[in-house]
């Protein structure tokens, strides 16, 4: 992937907050809801923080052992009579799929939610390519139609309105662009998907854990479209990234008890299915893909974020997620996960997403498999500063403030000859030139008569420093 | 280093040792009533209290975001300011955290190690070191809303953060319930970020406005007067939000309450 | 000997140059202390809050008229199980899209689990997976003996060696995916109903 211009999520969550009074405060609301729901699931968990971290050695072991893993998942996924492919990237991967649809002579296809395929831009490969594609899980299908990626890892349409669902189906499906009760439009979709479900040639998954022991693999959903794909067209393909390895059958009761809970506060998803070979009449191709994986496992402060088991709950318990809306990510992933994970992709890109969160650590603490993502954000604000990547701005005030703040005889003249306009404001708030970013929705705060300082001097004139600690 | 949260100075704590006051620079210029309380608070424990005159701040925006060239030099100059004290206690979560677990690109020196282990945020050192159990020169006959700094909460571990499973605590809780007529009010969303940051709530201006406009409807929404934090740059952002939008809503911090004033 | 340029060898030469230094054992998975409460409540109440139902049911007969009290205008009734007969055998479907006119699916359910409420079923089970699927309403017959207490005693039940598909299904199909709304059958059954009857 070339570095394009780079991405700015403060402008773009701007947008999505000033668009109207509607859709952030919704979209907040809805999240936290989750959120609540999940705080309760797993507090009524006792194990819950053990699980946690037993989930986090398992993955850790995992990928320190990984390539044993995957020749194992291979190993008993082939033995049971599955076709495994391997791609070192997205384009290697799009090829593989396109390969075997065309060896089958499938054009069209019904495909479930797979992150992994939207990170190798999959669908407009294959329809350049003449394969009609359909996302079967309603949200993607709303995203499809709209033709916006997903906003949201668990919940892609989670920032629309049902009144944008009714529209955009009433220009698209012909359905009463004033009928926007969601019940109905869910409706209209199933009998628009199912057809399609019954002439497509092909049926696609991702994978949520690959199980090494078994050649196994578990697809997580609750509309259960990802089975009625697999389970209907002759020809199952299934995009697995290498980090979804598992060693043992016993190990997926702890993820299980872990994702459903912490992505949307249920003990499961509706429908948690294994598959291990093709079914009784039916071709299975798994294609395992790298995609920039094995290299960032060499990245010695951020390899931890391929433990990710894409449950979303640090996008739903991030203040700045919910504000912002995934689409201001303009990433493949969104909210704190893709803020450490889009910069592997394309540093330059991706080199203001680290800026766009509050450093609050919620993330890390909701993450079921203890990713340490909040540490990592402010690792990669480090990598962008050491790169350049700094606004201009913020460079430039920073050598200055550094250096002020080193030699407190030049702090303390500053702090006497401000002027006025600077006086009114603490010297950190004074890094971007203009002020404006703090006025615009908030009042500054009034600089003291006497600092704090110059009160000490006055009030306690018997200091004296002590020499040596006791 | 990973975020480190329970101070671990090696040394126990005895009556005659000499306490460092780090007073953060916006609190030096903004909030002097913040460093008199806090001064005066620990004073009323017979504590040795000095204030190195030649602190400064201690890097916190510039290693907040990233650049850790541009706050070597402040974070070295704390080193220097602070390695004679025993303990170094502030009034700021934020900045506690910062020299607690994010002095970790300076050379580890015995002196850095020292002022890292030693230096407490000012709840923490009156519950879990001084372990105060009355004010009773404190009143305060007002509903409160307490705002605990994500620092404090998920960088300290003065509370626990609603996402971590198991028993609730809370330390700035617990000094407040010892202050005679407060009363805490609860809200919504006790632990969620209100969009300070640092210089995040000038680099992501709108988002950091919403998330701090959403906390003070919250705290007026349950009927709080007050708003009391262990952290006040927190509190000059939700203070500025408040102003700006016309909510009547004060802003002080835990010190003031503790040490009755000055408000 | 492997030939190096395929993606294959190009990937896990690659991991072995970059796997952390670290070591990290597989952690022993302990067997966590359960409440001694009778787990069929349990059970039925979180099928209930994942939108299934459960009924207690006697016999056979029992079970055909519940199904018709549930599903009344039911014309074409595919079942895997032995007693019910329904309108079609799930053994005669040849191919899966056979079941696209399917009003009522009627399968046997090898466990429960009552953390969740879900019920364990497998390719040897559904006969043809579209059936649990395509079907507009599913019941699930289920052995009220046959429930464990939590996922890591239901991962201790279920033989991946011995089939190539097994499910946990939690209540019938759901979505949330417009503001946040829940509804039930978006792609899948409508409805899920177990059914507690001791096979024959």
């Amino acid at each position: 992937m070339g570095s394009a211009k780079q991405v700015d999520p403060a402008v773009a969550a701007e947008q999505f907050i000033i668009r109207d009074k509607v859709h952030e405060p919704m979209h907040d609301r809805f999240l936290w809801a989750v959120m609540q729901r999940r705080d309760r699931e797993a507090a009524a968990i006792p194990e819950w923080e053990e699980l946690r971290e037993i989930a986090s050695q398992i993955k850790e072991h995992t990928l320190t052992h990984l390539d044993r893993y995957l020749e194992e998942f291979e190993a008993n996924a082939t033995r049971r009579g599955a076709h495994v492919h391997w791609a070192v990237d997205a384009a290697g991967h799009n090829e593989a799929v396109h390969s075997i649809l065309r060896d089958h002579g499938v054009t069209e296809l019904i495909k479930s939610k797979s992150m992994l395929q939207e990170e190798c831009g999959m669908t407009p490969y294959l329809e350049h390519r003449g394969v009609k594609v359909t996302e079967s899980d309603l949200g993607e299908r709303i995203q499809q139609l709209d033709h916006q990626p997903p906003s949201h890892i668990v919940f892609p349409a989670i920032h629309k309105t049902r009144q944008d669902v009714a529209q955009l189906f009433a220009r698209t499906i012909g359905t009463d662009p004033n009928h926007d009760d969601p019940h109905f439009l869910t409706e209209e979709m199933r009998n628009n998907a199912r057809p399609r479900f019954l002439a497509a040639g092909a049926g696609m998954t991702g994978g949520n854990f690959a199980i090494a022991e078994t050649g196994t693999f578990v697809v997580c959903t609750n509309e259960g479209n990802a089975d009625i794909g697999a389970a209907v067209p002759p020809l199952h393909i299934a995009s697995i990234g290498i980090e979804k390895m598992i060693p043992r059958v016993e190990d997926m009761g702890v993820f299980l008890r872990l994702l459903a809970r912490s992505a949307e506060g249920a003990p499961l998803t509706q429908y948690s299915s294994h598959f291990t070979g093709p079914r009784k009449g039916g071709e299975l191709h798994i294609v395992l893909v790298d995609n920039g994986r094995s290299r960032r496992l060499g990245m010695l402060d951020f390899w931890h974020s391929l433990k990710c088991i894409r449950c979303g709950a640090c996008m739903n318990t991030c203040p700045v997620y919910r504000r912002s809306g995934g689409l201001a990510y303009g990433a493949t992933y969104s909210g704190p996960i893709g803020v450490i994970l889009d910069p592997t992709f394309d540093e330059f890109k991706y080199s203001e997403l680290p800026f766009h969160s509050s450093l609050c650590g919620s993330c890390s603490d909701v993450c079921p498999v203890k990713i340490d993502i909040s540490d990592q954000i402010l690792k990669w604000r480090r990598v962008m500063a050491q790169k350049g990547y700094l606004p201009f701005a913020k460079r430039v005030s920073f050598a200055v403030a550094g250096h002020v703040f080193g030699h407190p005889e030049e702090y303390h003249a500053v702090e006497k000859i401000a002027e006025p306009a600077v006086a009114h404001a603490p010297h950190f708030l004074l890094y971007n030139r203009s002020l404006n970013p703090w006025t615009r929705d908030r009042e500054l705060p009034q600089l003291a008569r006497q600092t704090f300082r110059e009160w000490y001097l006055a009030n306690r004139s018997t200091h004296a420093k002590p020499e040596h600690r006791s | 280093m990973a975020t480190q949260t329970e101070a671990t100075n090696p040394v126990p704590f005895s009556q005659g040792m000499k306490i460092g006051l780090f007073i953060p620079c916006y609190i030096d210029l903004i909030y002097p009533e913040v460093g008199i309380a806090t001064l005066e608070l620990l004073e009323r424990f017979g504590l040795d209290v000095g204030f190195p005159l030649d602190q400064t701040c201690c890097g916190q925006p510039m290693s907040n975001s990233g650049d850790e060239v541009n706050a070597a030099a402040a974070e070295r100059l704390f080193i220097e300011n602070f390695k004679t004290y025993d303990y170094i206690v502030g009034p700021a979560g934020s900045c506690v955290k910062q020299v607690r677990c994010h002095f970790d690109k300076l050379e580890q020196t015995e002196d850095v190690r020292h002022v890292r282990q030693g230096t407490y945020e000012l709840v923490e050192f009156l519950h879990d070191i001084l372990k105060v159990d009355s004010f009773p020169w404190a009143e305060f006959q007002h509903p409160v809303a307490l705002h605990n700094s994500c620092s404090s909460i998920r960088g300290l571990g003065i509370a626990k953060p609603s996402e971590i499973m198991g028993p609730a605590f809370d330390k700035t809780a617990d000094l407040l319930s010892k202050v005679k007529g407060l009363v805490l009010v609860p809200v919504d969303r006790p632990d969620d970020c209100c969009g300070f940051g640092g210089t995040f709530c000038v680099t992501d201006e709108a988002v950091s406005a919403r998330m701090g406009l959403d906390k003070a409807h919250d705290h007026i929404r349950h009927g709080a007067e007050y708003v009391v934090s262990p952290d006040m740059s927190c509190l000059m952002h939700q203070q500025g939000i408040a102003r700006r939008a016309g909510l009547d809503l004060k802003y002080i911090h835990v010190a003031q309450v503790l040490n009755g004033g000055p408000f | 000997m492997q030939n190096p340029n395929t993606d294959r060898e190009l990937i896990l030469n690659a991991i072995r140059q970059n796997l952390p230094q670290q070591q990290v054992e597989h952690p022993a998975i302990p067997v966590f202390a359960r409440p001694g409460r009778p787990l069929k409540p349990d059970f039925e109440r979180n099928l209930q809050e994942a939108g299934g139902a459960a009924h207690d049911l006697k016999s056979p007969a029992e079970v055909q008229a519940k199904l018709e009290a549930l599903h009344p205008g039911a014309k074409v009734v595919c079942s895997a199980v032995p007693e019910i007969s329904g309108t079609r055998r799930a053994e005669s479907v040849q191919d899966p899209h056979e079941l696209a006119d399917v009003d009522v699916g009627v399968v046997r359910a090898q466990f429960g689990v009552a953390e969740s409420g879900a019920v364990w079923l497998t390719q040897e089970d559904l006969v043809v997976d579209g059936l649990a699927f395509l079907s507009q309403h599913l019941i699930v017959l289920l052995d009220p003996e046959q429930i464990v207490p939590d996922m890591h005693e239901a991962y201790r039940r279920v033989q991946l060696n011995e089939t190539a598909y097994g499910c946990f299904m939690m209540g019938p199909s759901a979505t949330a995916d417009i503001e946040a709304t829940l509804v039930h059958g978006a792609q899948g059954v409508r409805s899920l109903n177990v059914f507690f009857l001791p096979p024959v």
